[in-house]
């Protein structure tokens, strides 16, 4: 039942993605953006993963759309239709093919004996209860396992909003400079009238 | 309705190859760039089917351990840790690219790369 449930919510996430490539609207591109997150969401809920599941309709279908919609407000929203190279498309037609034929090698899904869950996660699974008394191993991994990790995370997010407030604030004193050079030859033009 | 083990695996394995392929076709093919980062953050999502389908085991349940049932199967919790990480380093990136769409914006007067590349601003 759940398998039959996450092949439909993958067709859908595949139609959706046909419709974000063909769409020139960037206003529908970024609903249908919030709609492909959804369907994510829900996918993410059938693997197991609640926390990125969370975590995904938070910052993927809620904080990514609305930074999208604030700037389309201040930019143009239709796309322009321009032909490019023919070549491209055929070329990403042969990298699907090949990835989709070495995808015959990679891991058998669903399996508790492979190597991938028995080494270090069986570890995480037996030990957390004991180390940290947090039942939640995703957080008990998250916030002091891997703390080191986190701590990484955060600087990041910090530096991306340092960049975010110089480049804002570069448009500012931008704009100041204008100002005043229009204030200043403005009252030349009037002396000039003068 | 029964589907075999390899038919699924199969499956999800190709829509994920077909998303990360297109979301990667958005990024080069278009000028657009705020259609771009639309791109970029899809492919972004496509990691996590990647990382995540084979983290999934059947028979097992999320990984919250149940004090009352000891022995129960759990899904695997390391993938869920590192995309929760790359989701939130997704979005600082987004947003760091959509300062410079702004400021480009201001700057020249379009978001369109060929109309700025061709100098016909």
């Amino acid at each position: 039942m759940q398998s039959i449930i996450g092949m439909v919510l993958m067709t859908l996430l595949a139609v959706v993605m046909i419709g974000i490539i063909r769409l020139r609207n960037l206003f529908a591109v970024v609903i249908f953006g919030g709609i492909y997150s959804l369907l994510m969401v829900g996918l993410l809920l059938v693997l197991d993963a609640v926390d990125v599941a969370m975590t995904e309709a938070a910052v993927g279908g809620g904080l990514s759309t609305v930074l999208m919609l604030s700037v389309l407000y201040s930019t143009k929203e239709e796309e322009i239709r321009l032909v490019r190279m023919r070549a491209f498309p055929l070329f990403f037609m042969v990298v699907t093919g090949v990835l989709i034929f070495a995808t015959w090698d990679l891991l058998p899904l669903a399996i508790a004996d492979l190597p991938s869950h028995t080494h270090v996660s069986a570890y995480y699974l037996d030990n957390s209860l004991k180390d940290t008394g947090v039942p939640n191993v995703v957080t008990s991994v998250l916030a002091s396992y891997r703390g080191y990790d986190t701590l990484g995370e955060v600087t990041v997010i910090f530096a991306a909003g340092i960049a975010v407030l110089v480049l804002l604030q570069g448009s500012r004193i931008a704009k100041k400079k204008v100002s005043r050079s229009d204030s200043i030859s403005g009252s030349d033009s009037v002396s000039g009238l003068e | 309705m029964y589907f075999p083990d390899w038919f699924i695996v199969h499956y999800s394995y190709m829509i994920t190859i077909f998303l990360m392929v297109s979301s990667l076709y958005i990024i080069v093919m278009r000028s657009n760039m705020i259609k771009k980062l639309v791109g970029l953050n899809l492919f972004q999502t496509t990691i996590y089917l990647l990382y995540l389908s084979p983290s999934k085991i059947t028979g097992g349940t999320v990984p919250i351990i149940m004090y009352d049932k000891p022995g129960a199967i759990y899904s695997n919790p390391l993938p869920q840790v590192l995309i929760l990480t790359a989701i939130v380093v997704g979005v600082a990136t987004l947003s760091v690219g959509l300062a410079l769409v702004v400021r480009i914006n201001e700057e020249f007067g379009t978001i369109e790369e060929d109309e700025l590349f061709d100098g016909n601003v």
